[in-house]
């Protein structure tokens, strides 16, 4: 994976080019005016993915993350908000694409699944029908062919007895067997991105798993690419190869799964991983929340905006946190850090935080 | 769902039969004398009491209370002892002595004038008042918005009786673009029937389509943050596909709700609209019945306005179930 630099590259390849990833998202920008001031959602964030792989977007709720993947996937009202920046996908830049052309890639190369299946699923129409109905918008096939794909769809999502299913409505169904009802809508064109966001929050803990587990299945199958959106640390390990962590618009941290959580370096991020319940390790004494509230999106701190919630903003020299907003640089290969510590000292504080969770000295 | 039907169809004859109950106990204790408005001037205390007699007054309440509903089952015979019997046939609702006239063939007269004036109107504020709706919710907040909720709102506020006035005073009287309305049954004229309708159509839908645009607008609004209709969108749908069959579909409810009593309302007669433009429907004839203190019609059209309100109601609450399938009438 790389991250491309904050400022629009100059002289990028040119669409289709072999070394361009799959998907990058170059410095963007959304912003919604409001009565109160300018909502600045997403603030300079650039990420690329390659094909095949699973990136998670975590952080808070307000920290931008939706709004990132519903730039990517078009949902965000170009009348209402001020969006900048650039999309690639697969050699397409998206947000300057005429909303025709962006039309027939919603559904069909993009696919997205969504937090709550039961208020995401028309209550007015039967499932099958919806499915159909996505297929059709896409593709000139009759309807009994789309049926019959609807339902080879359904089954392969694990819905039993989906022969009397299909013209179930939603209310009908189970929390997860809605979700898999979404997850069926959004694969049957065979999307090559997929994007999932907050795909398991609003169901059982039992119904989790299994729902991931059908992602990560599918997407192995489908060869699809797949960004997963949560703000749950602990689901993001098994699946995704690329984790980016989000705080107040921006991406504050951005490395492999595997890195982040063997060696997390901004203070956020250590925070979110302390507190999240760790069934592995022995359980501290008590989970260490992050202090304090997300900033509001629209009074941003001038500085380093996670500087008001953080407990080691007074180890750098001089009041830079309070004045200077850190950039997002390369910390080691691959492994993007957005903090004015340095690099030794985010380290140390580091290791320290993770001897007193595993409940070392003191 | 017939167990249901069943039950809603014995709930709506006791309503009827509560109203009637009422109505008759209504008009006994009121004040003035039905018999005395039989003869007008004419009138001698023998008159008065020979017309009591004929009417059936001068028995018991109860008695012609049960008279009058067997009356509406099995037909009546008023004073079968005078030399002039007055046959009233089975489905009788009473027999007018101002008009000397059945209350039911008065009625079935002026009905169909309301029905044509009503269902006219109704379509013409349905797709108004649904299309602007619809306009000014994807608009919101922009001029073209702004312009529709302005012109709804004079819509709304404008009375009736001023607004039919104005059509009356500039369409017909000054410009003459239509001749003075004489209503003819469209079987007959079509044409002449036409320039009659036109009027009272606008008037009408100009009344209600500016609360239909509004409710339209809010409902369409409404759901169109719903986590289903970005669904649509996702899928990629065209706009014209999210808006209609996802948004409005959803938002359907309370507009059926409103249209279908508002149509109940009207088919029981447009007061206003009717006498303006001289509509013999039920609205002018309910008003001739109450300015001539026709006991007989008055409740007979008070009836009648009560069972399509009440039926309305029904059918209403079934298209709930064909609208929303999570609605189960049981």
């Amino acid at each position: 994976m790389t991250a491309t630099s904050e400022l629009p590259v100059s002289g990028m390849p040119i669409a289709g080019s072999l070394d361009r990833p799959f998907l990058s998202v170059n410095d963007l920008h959304v912003a919604f005016p409001t009565e109160d001031g300018l909502v600045q959602a997403v603030d300079g964030v650039s990420l690329s993915v390659e094909r095949g792989k699973t990136l998670a977007i975590v952080g808070e709720s307000g920290s931008g993350k939706s709004v990132t993947a519903q730039a990517i996937m078009g949902l965000v009202n170009r009348k209402s908000a001020n969006v900048t920046g650039e999309i690639w996908l697969d050699g397409q830049e998206l947000l300057h694409m005429p909303q025709g052309e962006v039309q027939e890639l919603m559904g069909m190369e993009i696919a997205m699944i969504f937090q709550d299946p039961m208020s995401s699923l028309h209550p007015f129409y039967r499932i099958g029908d919806q499915i159909v109905e996505a297929i059709r918008a896409h593709r000139s096939i009759g309807k009994a062919a789309a049926r019959r794909e609807t339902l080879e769809m359904l089954h392969h999502v694990g819905i039993p007895a989906a022969e009397r299913r299909i013209d179930a409505y939603p209310h009908q169904l189970s929390g997860g067997m809605r979700q898999r009802v979404m997850i069926a809508m959004a694969l049957i064109n065979s999307p090559q991105l997929l994007i999932a966001d907050e795909p398991t929050t609003a169901l059982d803990v039992t119904v989790q798993a299994q729902i991931l587990e059908l992602i990560a299945r599918l997407q192995g199958e489908f060869g699809t690419t797949v960004i997963l959106i949560t703000h749950d640390l602990g689901i993001v390990a098994d699946v995704a190869d690329d984790v980016a962590v989000m705080y107040g618009g921006r991406i504050v941290e951005l490395a492999s799964t595997t890195t982040l959580y063997d060696l997390p370096e901004m203070p956020y991020t250590l925070g979110l991983l302390s507190s999240v319940p760790r069934m592995d390790q022995k359980l501290p004494e008590r989970l260490d929340p992050i202090r304090g509230n997300p900033p509001s999106p629209i009074r941003l701190p001038k500085g380093c905006v996670f500087q008001p919630r953080c407990d080691y903003w007074q180890k750098v020299p001089g009041e830079a946190c309070l004045t200077v907003r850190p950039e997002l640089l390369e910390s080691d290969p691959d492994h993007w850090v957005r903090c004015h510590l340095k690099a030794e000292e985010r380290k140390q504080i580091a290791h320290d935080v993770k001897q007193i969770l595993a409940g070392g000295p003191e | 769902m017939f167990a249901y039907l069943v039950r809603r169809v014995l709930l709506m004859l006791m309503l009827l039969f509560l109203l009637s109950v009422s109505v008759f106990l209504l008009f006994s204790i009121l004040p003035g004398d039905p018999a005395r408005l039989t003869c007008g001037k004419a009138c001698t205390p023998v008159i008065i009491e020979a017309n009591r007699h004929r009417l059936g007054l001068d028995e018991p309440p109860l008695t012609q209370y049960v008279k009058f509903v067997s009356a509406i089952f099995v037909g009546r015979t008023f004073s079968p002892d005078s030399p002039e019997p007055i046959k009233c046939d089975a489905p009788c609702l009473g027999y007018s002595f101002n008009r000397h006239e059945q209350v039911m063939s008065l009625i079935t007269r002026a009905a169909p004038v309301t029905f044509f004036l009503a269902i006219g109107a109704f379509v013409i504020w349905i797709f108004v008042g649904l299309s602007l709706g619809i306009v000014a919710a994807l608009n919101r907040g922009r001029l073209g918005d702004r312009l529709i909720m302005g012109i709804s709102l004079i819509g709304y506020s404008m009375p009736a009786f001023f607004l039919g006035l104005l059509l009356v005073f500039f369409v017909i009287i000054k410009w003459q673009f239509l001749p003075f309305p004489q209503y003819i049954s469209p079987w007959e004229n079509p044409f002449q029937f036409f320039q009659t309708m036109l009027l009272p159509w606008i008037l009408l839908a100009t009344l209600y389509a500016a609360f239909y645009i509004r409710l339209t607008r809010n409902q369409v609004l409404e759901v169109l943050s719903d986590d289903y209709v970005r669904t649509a969108r996702a899928k990629g749908l065209p706009e014209r596909t999210v808006v209609v069959k996802h948004a409005l579909r959803a938002g359907l409810t309370p507009i059926v709700t409103a249209a279908g009593l508002d149509l109940a309302g009207l088919l029981g007669g447009a007061i206003i609209s009717e006498n303006i433009f001289n509509l013999p429907g039920l609205g002018s004839l309910a008003v001739s019945s109450i300015t001539d203190s026709d006991l007989p019609l008055i409740t007979g059209i008070t009836l009648l306005t009560a069972a399509i309100i009440i039926f309305a109601n029904l059918v209403v609450d079934l298209l709930y179930a064909v609208i929303d399938p999570r609605v189960r009438v049981t």
